[in-house]
């Protein structure tokens, strides 16, 4: 899949990317002030649908390259949906069915001729619950490389080691590689998790509230990693803790009833909201 | 509910459950219990100085030297008992016809159990069968012929409202006054020298061609063929029965024609198996030809299609376990839905259809109505291996129904009888018992 990178020009972001919301005669300050970023994933008007409830509801969004985006809002906001529709796990649903573009460097990946298996080569995904698979260690992180190459034996294991050094779990484990996953604490399997997605070499990583379910030490580990990753790789992070966005993101979007009500510089996002609603969720007003 | 009523009931749910073990507990023993001890008297039993003849003449066991003395010292005690009937014989010669005609009747019947018991007379010509050619080799056996010897079976029909009641008249009265009225007593006190009695292991009995009608000899043949049957069930069962499993669990979508698929999947499980039978050698012998007559190759078609339904359902069961975390773990990563199956999904699920090809490589082995008409004969040699296309063969359990009714001297091969039993449970036991070392195997390794 060639892709040609675009570079889009921040125009009135906040005109344009909250949308479902009609700004009169306010004149609207655009949020990126005439910086550049590049959009790795674009989104317009798009919205997914389980059978007939609309859970995204005609998102237009741009996720820049390179940084890490937070998604947060409240239970049920369809921030889940729209993340797992960036690498089409939504397919998995039955009676799962999208409107409108979702592209990836210019590609609209929910074309007719997409090939969703190299989709997900280049968007990798981390779960809520750490689902390593019930295999070694070695076996877990080597599971994505050998799938899609043919790899000797030594080139397979400089890939695994160098995975588990970018998902800090390298010291570890070096001496017990070849162990079962599942022995491994919740903090350690979801760097395995991290390193396993990591192995394939992908451009996007996904993490679906990928500190929810450990404790707050590994929590802090997870948030060093996604300090290292970042510039490396683009990260999206759906996040149901607001301290965990302000932490680690370098934009946030706030998302509300499917509809994204407000994207932005973290910081600004979190010290001056520019809606309502989002200065209402960020107080603890609701949520 | 009071606390009293509580406690009560917890009390009795506990004392039903372990009546309840205890009772299958001792069903189990009952049942198993006089198939061990008697099916264990087909291997250790006291053998006699014909049974070592019999394994030194047939299949080259024994010390040659060591058994040549024995047969002489049993033939030294022997050999009065054949010289005096002999002897007898002669003596008639020259006697008037209304003796001859007396006692003609009399020696045959004491020749035939004296044959029977000791073996054939020294010098006559060799006999055809091969039971006719030994002695008995069991001493359980011998003592049983002896007393075919030492009395005559009679019937007391006096009692017209009863059936005739069997009573037993010592034999030597019949010869009183005879020099064969001296043999009995002669045979009753040297038995033990004629015979030599020795504990024997005789463990090659599952490894044995049987000789003349399962009379002498072991029970290979049926072992042999019981296994082949139940490894071409599972060759032909095993695969078609996991990819459907998979078909069902993870392409098919619910509709009418799936629902209707599994209604078929369960009736055929409750299918009689003599049905099972009937059709394999409508369809598969004579439709399909897949032999000339009765194989191994259609014995097995029919087992596979029997165990079908169980591999179905617990390969369908076991797949459905598997947590779908996995799947879209490996799905996220860039597996295919082949590949997620293949690579994730069915080791998670080996355990569960490990046990399913268990259990039905038990029910296979000791099934005997689905191979009566295609593959089971009663007697016969151990298959060799490409003669499992065209051949039929013995088989355990058709033979354990066999040799304890249809033939010709089952009173003489009860020992074979059990023996089989034993081996039938034995080989079952080894099977389960094989699947579920192999499952916890499986099951640790993915637990970590």
């Amino acid at each position: 899949m060639e892709a040609l990178n675009t570079i889009d020009e921040v125009k009135n972001i906040a005109g344009e990317l909250s949308s479902g919301d009609k700004k009169t005669d306010v004149e609207q300050k655009p949020v990126f002030n005439k910086e550049f970023y590049e959009a790795h994933v674009e989104s317009k008007g798009f919205s997914v649908f389980y059978k007939t409830n609309e859970a995204v509801k005609r998102v237009t969004l741009q996720i820049p390259r390179g940084k890490v985006t937070a998604i947060i809002g409240p239970s049920g906001c369809g921030k889940s949906t729209l993340l797992r529709a960036i690498n089409r796990m939504n397919d998995l649903v039955p009676g799962c069915y999208t409107r409108g573009e979702l592209k990836i460097s210019g590609q609209n990946i929910y074309a007719p001729n997409i090939d969703v298996v190299s989709l997900r080569r280049r968007v990798g995904m981390v779960f809520q619950k750490p689902n390593p698979f019930p295999k070694s260690i070695f076996e877990n992180v080597a599971y994505g490389p050998k799938l899609h190459l043919k790899l000797s034996k030594e080139e397979l294991e400089r890939i695994v080691e160098k995975s588990l050094i970018d998902a800090a779990l390298w010291d570890e484990v070096k001496d017990r590689i070849n162990d079962n996953a599942l022995g491994l604490s919740g903090g350690q399997q979801q760097r395995l998790c991290i390193a396993r997605a990591l192995a394939i070499d992908p451009e996007i990583l996904l993490m679906d509230e990928p500190t929810s379910a450990l404790d707050p030490k590994a929590t802090l580990k997870i948030e060093d990693l996604i300090d290292e990753l970042r510039g490396k790789y683009t990260i999206v992070i759906v996040t149901h803790n607001m301290q965990q966005a302000a932490r680690v993101s370098d934009y946030t979007a706030f998302m509300y009833e499917g509809i994204l009500v407000e994207f932005g510089v973290t910081k600004e996002l979190f010290t001056c909201p520019k809606e309502k609603q989002t200065e209402d969720y960020i107080t603890g007003r609701f949520g | 509910m009071r606390l009293q009523t509580r406690k009560i009931i917890d009390k009795a749910f506990l004392a039903s459950a372990v009546v309840a073990v205890i009772l299958m507990i001792s069903a189990l023993i009952v049942l198993l219990g006089p198939i061990l001890i008697k099916g264990v008297g087909a291997v250790f039993f006291e053998g006699t100085i014909e049974h070592r003849r019999l394994m030194l003449e047939m299949f080259e066991r024994g010390s040659a030297i060591e058994i040549e003395r024995e047969k002489q010292i049993a033939y030294e005690a022997k050999k009065p008992v054949y010289d005096a009937i002999k002897n007898f014989e002669k003596q008639l010669e020259s006697m008037d016809y209304y003796t001859r005609m007396k006692y003609k009747k009399l020696l045959k019947d004491l020749n035939k159990a004296i044959c029977s018991l000791l073996g054939p007379f020294p010098d006559a010509e060799k006999r055809l069968l091969m039971r006719d050619q030994y002695g008995q080799t069991r001493w359980d056996r011998v003592k049983v012929k002896l007393h075919n010897v030492l009395f005559i079976e009679k019937w007391d029909y006096s009692d017209p409202t009863r059936s005739g009641i069997r009573y037993f008249e010592p034999r030597q009265k019949e010869f009183a006054g005879t020099p064969i009225e001296e043999i009995f007593p002669y045979i009753e006190k040297n038995i033990e020298r004629m015979f030599l009695p020795k504990k024997t292991f005789y463990w090659q009995f599952f490894i044995d061609k049987s000789f003349d009608s399962h009379f002498f000899g072991g029970i290979w043949a049926e072992i042999a063929g019981t296994f082949y049957l139940t490894v071409g069930a599972m060759l032909f069962a095993v695969p078609f029965g996991i990819i459907a499993a998979i078909y069902l669990a993870e392409y098919a979508r619910e509709s009418r024609f799936l629902s209707f698929l599994r209604v078929c999947i369960s009736t055929l499980a409750g299918v009689p198996s003599i049905i099972f039978g009937l059709f394999g050698l409508a369809f598969f012998i004579n439709t399909l030809h897949v032999s000339h007559s009765k194989s191994v190759l259609a014995g097995s078609l029919t087992l596979s299609l029997m165990v079908l339904p169980t591999i179905i359902r617990a390969s369908e069961e076991a797949i459905k376990a598997v947590p779908h975390t996995y799947k879209e773990a490996a799905l996220s990563l860039g597996a295919g839905r082949w590949n997620t199956i293949v690579t994730v999904v069915l080791p998670v699920a080996l355990p569960g259809i490990l046990t399913g090809i268990v259990i039905s490589m038990g029910r296979a082995a000791g099934e005997t109505a689905p191979i009566i008409f295609t593959a089971a004969v009663s007697v016969g040699k151990a298959l060799k291996f490409y003669e499992v296309f065209t051949h039929p063969t013995p088989a355990l359990s058709w033979n354990i129904y066999n040799l304890a009714t249809e033939h010709e001297a089952v009173d003489e091969i009860r020992h074979v009888q059990y023996g089989l039993v034993f081996a039938l449970v034995a080989l079952v036991l080894l099977l389960n018992m094989a699947g579920i070392i192999l499952r916890a195997r499986f099951s640790k390794k993915l637990k970590g």
